[in-house]
């Protein structure tokens, strides 16, 4: 006997005594209610307290302010998809795709990375990408030790709920709440260990 | 192809692996009992973690709904696990990964040793895994010549320092900075001599000493949180980003996940995406989350394969008052607010399951039978917090006490109609129940208690009590009993005057 048909039939044996399968209660919060000047400062006010840089502009400061912090790189990666307008004024531009990709030290030579994402959840202060043309592979925004992550101000959801019904799970999903951390040493946090070290947030008006 | 299930299987097929202590609980506890420093860093990370975890489930108005929420979807999984399996089988398969079923930890481990081979791999990287940690798999890859580094920084400092988690979810609880700064000083190739004991610092040296293999790696292995049967999606909750490392950069993926860990449909993570994160490290989202179904063309591992495990989950499966154990999510907060669980610390429970958790899971797995495990469901003080801590409400309690009566009745040995002669504890019941049974004897029974002083001796301290109930003075004392007993102090003082009142 495959030890899956041995495995299943043990399964339907142990269930002899035919528990029903009852309905689940979901009872618990589905929408924030919360306007969208709300949810961009409770998204803000989660991130700070992750140790993630947070800034708020609108789409014609988008440039300059990811020039602001590209600067001291000397090169950084893009995901193919991503508007070219938001990178025009920091030069060491490198664009990574799924058929031309950049190499593993390729992307570790590089000083940062800049994606846009699919959703966010202000009361969990999570950002969450998934593999679309503007967020690309997900190998780009682990490796570089700096992350600039564009978030539009409509992406923006109260609860996690929300942000779950705009997403595709057979999308490679991603969610980031801060930088890499740890609390493994008397569960003092530390930033930074094998992801980025640095998470900067633009939020898009 | 679903199979047809045709009559009860002669015997339940129980788990092997690390899931069985070497000796008795008891035994354990009081050597654990006697490491001060252990103590010290468990009382200290236990309080923490659940302050932590107290200030941000009361941030949600609705934790409530979200236990009750999770609690019935669990229950629903395990009234529907063969038919989750099957359809989560279907859609990860359609999406070009690859599924192998395991019976017990030798049939995974010798599963997960031929796909590295077939990968021409002789070393890998592994994501901290429960279920990976439950069949021995790193022991069994170094038998067989295969180096597996972990890349958690808490596995890390267990692996180089050859010692054993002693909690599921940071392995290293019992180590202090200055301890694992000596390991690694001691076991890290080619790590700074002039290394502090600065946690940003020790996290930086790990950094360094994993990177080229994160960089390099053919093979990685990896558990799992969740398993989601309608789209055929795996997910890992992770906070360094060595998860993700495993997870993306390598060409060959093997995960291994017990049979339970199936939840119904994605839109289930907004329930429990909610009460892990919180119920385990007391932030309100972990750093990192990963969901891949499948395999996802020029985007990460494009050999993705699961070995999903039985090991003893049919077994608890079914005992119908037991398996909801099998509903437990892994975020320990029933560990962090027990009171046995703070002073023994987790090598004490012998399984890889320590804590509350363990010790109902493990006698499940493994069967009560089993030797030492049989002593689990006594290590508790039946308080209740671990009950009450659950994000998905498992009554570990009443669990436990389930499983001292089939404890008990396995022991009667009336299984062959004989009965056993009456034991130690037996006689002392028949005797307590003779002498409470009346006033007057019990009046009888107190006269003896000077008796007690005299054996307490002057420091007023019983220090060694004879027959089994010298289990209770093993690692306590017990205070002398009084000189004189309330029902005689009674008597003496107050008698007259309570007959004059009534009178």
């Amino acid at each position: 006997m495959s030890a899956r048909t041995e495995i299943l039939d043990r399964l339907r044996s142990a269930l002899h005594d035919a528990p029903a399968a009852g309905d689940i209660p979901r009872n618990y919060r589905h929408e924030s209610g919360k306007a969208e000047d709300e949810l961009i400062e409770l998204l803000s006010d989660r991130l700070v307290d992750y140790k993630a840089g947070v800034s708020v502009v609108d789409e014609a400061g988008v440039p300059v302010r990811v020039a602001e912090l590209l600067a001291g790189a000397p090169s950084y990666v893009v995901p193919e998809g991503l508007d070219e307008r938001w990178t025009a004024l920091a030069p060491g531009r490198m664009v990574d795709s799924a058929e031309d990709p950049l190499s593993v030290a390729q992307l570790d030579a590089a000083g940062a990375v800049v994606t846009g994402s699919a959703a966010a959840v202000a009361e969990t202060g999570t950002i969450i990408l998934d593999g679309s043309p503007d967020q690309g592979r997900r190998a780009i925004s682990l490796i570089p030790d700096h992350h600039i992550c564009l978030v539009r101000a409509r992406d923006i959801t109260g609860v996690l709920p929300e942000a779950l019904r705009r997403l595709d799970a057979t999308h490679p999903l991603t969610w980031i709440s801060g930088p890499s951390a740890t609390s493994d040493i008397e569960l003092e946090r530390v930033e930074g260990v094998h992801g980025p070290r640095t998470l900067d947030v633009v939020i898009i008006r | 192809m679903s199979s047809t299930y045709l009559g009860m299987p002669a015997l339940p097929a129980y788990g092997q692996g690390n899931l069985h202590a070497t000796e008795a609980f008891p035994a354990a506890a009081q050597r654990e009992l006697g490491n001060t420093q252990l103590r010290a860093n468990l009382g200290h990370a236990t309080h923490t973690i659940r302050d932590k975890r107290l200030r941000v489930v009361a941030e949600l108005p609705d934790w409530e709904e979200l236990r009750n929420a999770g609690a019935a979807t669990k229950a629903s999984v395990m009234a529907r696990l063969p038919e989750l399996l099957e359809q989560f089988e279907a859609n990860f398969t359609a999406r070009g990964g690859t599924i192998h079923w395991a019976r017990d930890a030798a049939e995974a481990n010798r599963i997960v040793r031929d796909l590295i081979r077939d990968a021409g791999a002789d070393e890998v990287v592994k994501v901290k895994s429960m279920a990976t940690q439950e069949i021995g798999l790193n022991e069994y890859l170094e038998e067989q010549g295969i180096a597996a580094f972990e890349t958690d920084l808490a596995e890390l400092i267990v692996q180089l320092d050859h010692d054993k988690p002693s909690h599921i979810l940071v392995p290293a609880i019992h180590k202090n900075r200055s301890q694992v700064r000596d390991i690694f000083l001691r076991e890290m190739p080619g790590v700074d001599p002039d290394l502090t004991d600065n946690p940003a610092r020790l996290a930086e040296a790990s950094r360094m000493h994993l990177r080229r293999k994160f960089l390099s790696a053919k093979v990685a292995i990896s558990g799992a949180n969740f398993a989601i049967a309608d789209s055929g999606t795996l997910g890992v909750v992770e906070s360094e980003g060595n998860g993700r490392m495993c997870l993306t950069l390598p060409e060959t993926l093997i995960t291994v996940m017990g049979v339970e860990k199936l939840l119904p449909s994605f839109q289930d993570l907004e329930v429990f995406m909610q009460l892990l994160p919180r119920s385990s490290t007391g932030e309100r989202m972990n750093p990192y989350t990963s969901f891949w179904t499948g395999v996802t063309k020029g985007d990460g591992p494009q050999d993705v394969h699961l070995v999903l495990l039985d090991n003893g989950r049919s077994a608890a499966l079914a005992d119908e008052m037991g398996r909801s154990a099998l509903h437990c999510i892994r975020c320990s907060a029933c560990m962090n607010v027990c009171p046995v669980y703070e002073r023994t610390g987790g090598h004490a429970y012998g399984s890889t399951y320590p804590g509350p958790i363990g010790a109902i899971l493990s006698p499940l797995l493994t069967g009560i039978t089993s030797e030492e495990n049989a002593s689990l469901p006594y290590a508790s003080s039946l308080c209740g917090a671990c009950y009450d801590a659950c994000p998905v409400k498992i009554n570990i309690p009443e669990i436990l006490v389930h499983l001292r009566s089939v404890d008990v009745e396995s022991r009667r040995g009336n299984a062959a109609g004989k009965k056993k002669l009456p034991g130690q504890m037996d006689v002392a019941m028949k005797a307590a129940s003779w002498a409470m049974g009346s006033g007057r004897r019990m009046a009888l029974v107190e006269k003896a208690l000077p008796l007690g002083q005299l054996a307490a001796g002057p420091d007023k301290k019983i220090k060694k009590l004879p027959g089994i109930a010298a289990g209770w003075t093993q690692s306590r004392d017990l205070p002398a009993p009084p000189a004189r007993s309330f029902r005689d102090w009674w008597a003496k003082e107050r008698g007259n005057t309570s007959s004059k009142e009534k009178a």
